[in-house]
């Protein structure tokens, strides 16, 4: 960051090129004077030769004005929209439209608590740290330096668990990219294959990453989610439903546009609800059809059948191709209910959480061995299919 | 501003999969010609679909990590990229000639520049030749040794095989090696008779694979009878029916690849500046360190 005596000239140079309208500090050239106000200061005049002095009576906004347009750049992009949520920033429609906020602030969010700061407001925040969640990730926006505090913001990124862990119980990164490695793992060792599941591991740190790194880490960690995000606040986000995602498709997923239609429902509440994904499912089947299942409230939206759901469609729709049968077997009551439980235990990832002797769950392994042990002949339920011999 | 992505399949159940993308992502990144590197993927994420909405500049150069011009690279990569003015004439190509397209995708405001596959650029004959050097130890390699060239192959897409004897026919030009073949997993002539396709004592082979997974870790070493089972492992070199095989591993994992996507990039019309040079000396400062050409395991699903 510059020394701030360094900021007014290139500050005049903009309000004499145009002007500044920016996050609620206004500052025009008119009639051989510069014009100043802010949303909570009235408008003054000034001359070159008193430049330094009036501005000083609004360094907040100076150096405001200076992180924003000269360090952070970006106009428009997805980068610069997020770095303001992280603050609490008013978005960048009403910065775009040189709005002046008021006292409440400008309030663009999807969420009422999530009102966004004006700028003595943020700077009291920033002092101390603006905190943010995105999926499981905590997001801490502070200043550099917090006594005297010249607009230059770092960025802290950990896992939201950690929140009140203690720094030196974290192992420290400052490589954004050491962020692929840390999402490639589970608690448990287990490669995770969808960046979004909610089983990022906790225990490390990013800190006092610049917006460039932290917005790098977060895409390694949870990829595209920031474009799309931004996408969905500008109204442009481009949903693809899943019929025409289906049809789309080629070679081995080309049969998937023939999963039933109810099959779509079961698969989106198998796959797609918050448990197993952070994103928010903006897709339906189609357009003017909507899917049975709430899409979830995720920070940030899923606007297409991902990867995972392609594949698994496929495997869906060659097991829905299968006439039913009715089977005829024998079990007791207990027995009966005992599949439901092993079926519920495993749909939940709960069978780890069993204890060794807890026969009481029937979900427990010497229950299922037990169960096995009498059902099974040559490997699977002994049974009888209705009308055969 | 200039972006490169990297175009790579990916693997829902192996994360050794992505390794090579990332190195060489990395690579790229570190040479510093892009102000935007992307890593993206058909089964892991960014997925293909949305890579280039992330990125900043409005100049795109994608790289596919695939060896022929094929399925992925001709239709699956083109269309998930939204490129709809795709068609594989665009490319010119007999097969192994693909440079590059420029293009639209629909869904930003931005131009792309379709590259052909790493594979089967003229650059990537010198990966080949690295590998074999690397392998064996011996950086003047090649009197009294045989070469064989090895890939996937398949009846269903010729340029499989195309890109395979391509690289062959280059290196036996040089006339380095005693003899070269190009061998194939599933056609003729198949690597699992590759003693009988040589008559030097010494064959090194080198597959021209993006990835070490099953097929190079697993199917390849097992039917060359390097090994009975995979998971006890093979000498380098093995004998087998009295010819000492040098089996490289996978040669999409050596360090020289980052070199082939750039020059692609640059073919396509990417300034790239000196970084070719500058990743070539770094690759060759690491591989004094006896990097092991085994190292990764895993490919695509």
């Amino acid at each position: 960051m510059s020394d701030p005596a360094n900021r007014v000239e290139p500050l005049l140079e903009s309000a004499r090129d145009g002007g500044v309208r920016f996050d609620g500090f206004r500052l025009e050239r008119t009639d051989g004077a510069y014009v100043l106000e802010t949303s909570e200061t009235d408008r003054i005049e000034f001359d070159e030769a008193t430049a330094d002095d009036a501005l000083s009576t609004v360094a907040e906004y100076v150096s405001n004005w200076w992180y924003w347009q000269r360090v952070v750049e970006g106009d428009g992009t997805a980068r610069r929209a997020f770095l303001r949520w992280c603050e609490r920033a008013p978005p960048i429609e009403a910065e775009a439209n040189g709005e002046i906020a008021d006292a409440d602030g400008i309030d663009g969010s999807r969420e009422a608590d999530e009102r966004s700061l004006p700028v003595p407001d943020r700077y009291e925040a920033l002092r101390d740290g603006v905190d943010r969640e995105w999926g499981q990730l905590r997001i801490t926006t502070r200043f550099v330096d917090v006594d005297e505090p010249d607009g230059e913001r770092v960025y802290d990124l950990w896992h939201a668990d950690d929140a009140g862990t203690d720094l030196a119980e974290l192992d420290v990164y400052d490589d954004p990219r050491e962020a692929r490695e840390i999402a490639t793992y589970d608690d448990d060792g287990r490669y995770r294959p969808l960046n979004t599941a909610p089983t990022l591991p906790s225990g490390w740190a990013f800190t006092g990453c610049s917006g460039e790194e932290l917005v790098e880490a977060v895409e390694f960690f949870y990829p595209a989610t920031v474009a799309n995000w931004h996408r969905e606040r500008l109204e442009t986000l481009d949903v693809d439903h899943w019929l025409e995602t289906a049809e789309r498709q080629t070679g081995i997923y080309d049969v998937i546009d023939e999963l039933p239609r109810e099959a779509v429902d079961w698969m989106a509440e198998a796959c797609c609800v918050d448990s197993q994904c952070l994103r928010r499912r903006e897709w339906e089947y189609e357009a003017d059809d909507e899917l049975a299942i709430d899409g979830g409230d995720g920070q940030f939206p899923c606007r297409e059948p991902c990867s995972l759901v392609i594949a698994a469609a496929r495997k869906w729709t060659i097991l829905e191709s299968e006439d039913e049968r009715t089977y005829e077997l024998e079990l007791t009551t207990s027995e009966f209910n005992q599949l439901a439980e092993l079926i519920d235990a495993v749909a939940e990832g709960r069978t780890d959480e069993i204890r060794e002797a807890d026969v009481y769950d029937g979900a427990n392994r010497y229950r299922a061995r037990y169960l096995r042990a009498k059902r099974f002949d040559d490997g699977s339920l002994e049974a009888r299919t209705r009308g055969e011999q | 501003m200039q972006a490169l992505v990297i175009a790579a399949h990916g693997s829902h159940l192996n994360p050794d999969a992505s390794d090579p993308t990332y190195a060489h992502a990395d690579a790229v990144r570190e040479a510093g010609a892009f102000d935007e590197v992307r890593e993206a993927f058909w089964k892991e994420e960014p997925h293909f679909r949305e890579v280039v909405r992330t990125l900043e500049s409005e100049e795109v150069f994608v790289v596919p990590l695939f060896i022929s011009e094929g399925y992925f690279t001709e239709q699956v990569i083109p269309r998930e990229l939204r490129l709809e003015e795709w068609d594989p004439e665009r490319w010119d190509s007999d097969g192994t000639d693909a440079s590059q397209a420029t293009l639209e995708a629909t869904d930003v405001e931005k131009t792309v520049h379709y590259c052909g596959p790493v594979g089967t650029h003229d650059a990537m004959t010198d990966v080949i030749v690295s590998r074999a050097e690397s392998v064996t130890d011996d950086p003047d390699v090649g009197e009294g040794v045989g070469l064989a060239v090895v890939g996937h192959g398949t009846e269903r897409n010729e340029n499989s095989a195309k890109a395979i004897e391509y690289h062959a026919d280059r290196i036996r030009g040089r006339d380095r090696f005693e003899e070269v073949k190009a061998l194939f997993m599933d056609e003729e002539p198949e690597v699992d008779d590759v003693t009988d396709y040589f008559e030097s004592d010494d064959v090194v082979v080198v597959p021209l694979f993006v990835a070490d997974g099953y097929h190079t870790q697993e199917d390849i070493p097992e039917d060359m009878g390097l090994t009975d089972d995979f998971r006890e492992g093979w000498e380098i070199p093995a004998i087998v029916d009295g010819v000492r095989l040098w089996y490289a591993g996978a040669v999409g994992t050596e360090e020289l690849m980052a070199d082939v996507i750039l020059e692609r990039a640059a073919d396509a019309g990417a300034d790239v500046g000196d970084s070719i040079e500058t990743g070539r000396e770094a690759a060759e400062s690491a591989g004094d360190d006896g990097t092991d050409p085994n190292a990764g395991a895993g490919a695509g699903d």
